[in-house]
């Protein structure tokens, strides 16, 4: 699994962190997606990475096999 | 608001800056409705819920979900829109750039007089009408404050605010009226000590919040209303500029005054949208969610004595799901011809996505009528809204409401309303659902 973010089309809501904390995290400054780890290799971190990007209001989050 | 609780704004987010609307008035061609057909009006918008049954949406979402998912209504000044009633219609609209939030744009379906009278005040919106590159600008300069980081460390602060308020409830004893000892104050606190307001003018914005949210206060009083906020908080944006001090209007004034990025009225703008729909919402949500809870017994006992924080959590996401309090439609506007399954919206066409009969579509959500803290996928809600103007302060309204349940809960085991079901007063006439006042004892 791959997992690209787009930092100009992120709103800031959190939803990726609320679902994924150990994958994304927020800026300080002002919110915006950040990635921790873009490849995650068990299975559950991989179907909570998914969730994120189902949840991202912006679409701001891809997920690649 | 979507920003926020409403989105942009909290929950209520998509309706701050507009607010009431009468009673409708059938045919009448408003300033937005050039498409109004000619014969038989559309069933005016919004509709009302069934007697006996506070916590439902109206009756008649069920049935366009099933055989009419675009139809045709009209708002208060007859300007006429498309009500969208499917989830995944909803969905697809509030991501999709060919749909503008812009409120003044023609076509756009308004939610009360008030933004009429905006309208010709020549005022700026704040960004919860605005639409993207401009929109994620704005935004960014506070989002900062309302990320899952600052939310979390808010805990401690939150946590105080809250047993002092239950303390005074209990020295008190019942009945005590819930709204103001307890799920009023407490957002209010929350939201005035990030902006920065201080503490003595907390019944200022209280009052007018009051009236913007109400759907039935005329547009002159709707924006004499906004028009107190807003000069209240430029006022309070210059103190902050002369006297700093570590909170969100300082900062972002430091930061993005002198750059041009902001002007002191479009500041005070946006800090009117944070403060009310910072504390509208989630007060609403505490009232009208304990009362959901106090109707759904062994549920309120699963919340009471949850031992993790993953079940107050989930059951956090399904009281949004079920109540949806910002019940009548976040709304854009096409700006150019779109198909959506099917459909075709025209350039220069309002839609209204009544995001309360989206988390009842039973296509997502099994027995979608039931409360089920357990539901699995409650999170998928829209009760926040949905796109880059999902509510900005959502972090900080689940924090508080995660909190806010249990801890009520906990202190109070036996808690139940003091009056009867015919008697508590709902706010139908509100953009932002709730009740006026909930007695209860314990």
């Amino acid at each position: 699994m791959h997992i690209e973010i787009d930092q100009d089309r992120c709103c800031a809501s959190g939803q990726c962190v609320l679902t994924a904390d150990d994958i994304f995290d927020q800026r300080d400054e002002d919110g915006v997606v950040t990635l921790l780890d873009d490849a995650p290799g068990d299975a559950d971190a991989q179907a909570r990475a998914e969730e994120a990007a189902a949840l991202c209001p912006a679409g701001a989050i891809t997920v690649r096999a | 608001m979507t920003d926020t609780a409403l989105s942009d704004s909290t929950h209520s987010t998509d309706s701050t800056d507009s607010t009431d609307s009468t009673d409708s008035t059938h045919g009448a061609h408003g300033p937005h409705g050039s498409r109004v057909t000619e014969g038989a009006p559309h069933p005016s918008y919004p509709f009302s819920r069934a007697a006996g049954c506070p916590f439902d949406p109206p009756p008649e979402f069920a049935g366009l979900r099933e055989r009419e998912p675009f139809s045709r209504v009209q708002v208060f000044d007859g300007t006429p829109a498309w009500l969208v009633t499917r989830y995944q219609d909803q969905r697809a609209i509030l991501a999709d750039d060919r749909f503008s939030a812009d409120a003044l744009r023609p076509g756009f379906p308004p939610q009360s007089p008030g933004l009429e009278a905006r309208r010709k005040s020549g005022k700026p919106l704040s960004f919860i009408a605005m639409d993207d590159p401009d929109h994620n600008r704005v935004r960014r300069m506070f989002t900062a404050y309302f990320s899952v980081r600052r939310a979390r460390a808010l805990v401690p602060r939150l946590s105080e605010i809250i047993d002092g308020l239950l303390d005074g409830m209990e020295a008190a004893g019942p009945p005590a009226d819930l709204v103001s000892s307890f799920a009023l104050p407490l957002p209010s606190l929350v939201i005035a000590e990030i902006l920065g307001v201080p503490r003595s003018d907390h019944h200022l914005f209280q009052s007018r919040t009051k009236v913007l949210v109400s759907r039935s206060a005329s547009g002159e009083k709707s924006l004499a209303a906004t028009n107190e906020l807003t000069d209240y908080l430029g006022g309070l944006v210059d103190e902050k500029v002369k006297n700093p001090q570590d909170d969100l209007i300082s900062n972002v004034a430091a930061a993005h005054l002198p750059t041009g990025e902001t002007t002191r009225e479009r500041l005070a703008q946006d800090a009117m949208l944070l403060l009310v729909a910072g504390h509208e919402t989630t007060t609403n949500m505490i009232a009208l969610g304990t009362l959901a809870l106090m109707r759904n017994p062994d549920q309120l006992a699963a919340v009471r004595d949850a031992e993790g924080p993953a079940q107050i959590a989930g059951a956090v996401e399904e009281l949004l799901r079920y109540l949806t309090i910002v019940h009548t439609g976040r709304r854009r506007v096409a700006i150019e011809d779109v198909e959506i399954s099917g459909h075709t919206i025209r350039a220069g066409e309002g839609v209204i996505l009544a995001n309360d009969s989206a988390n009842r579509d039973a296509t997502l959500f099994d027995d979608p009528d039931d409360l089920d803290i357990t539901r699995p996928n409650a999170r998928r809600h829209l009760a926040f809204g949905q796109g880059t103007h999902q509510c900005l302060g959502q972090n900080l309204a689940r924090q508080e409401l995660q909190l806010a349940y249990p801890a009520l809960l906990r202190r109070f085991p036996a808690l139940r309303p003091a009056i009867e079901e015919r008697d508590i007063p709902y706010k139908h006439d509100a953009v932002v659902y709730g009740v006026h006042e909930l007695p209860v004892a314990w």
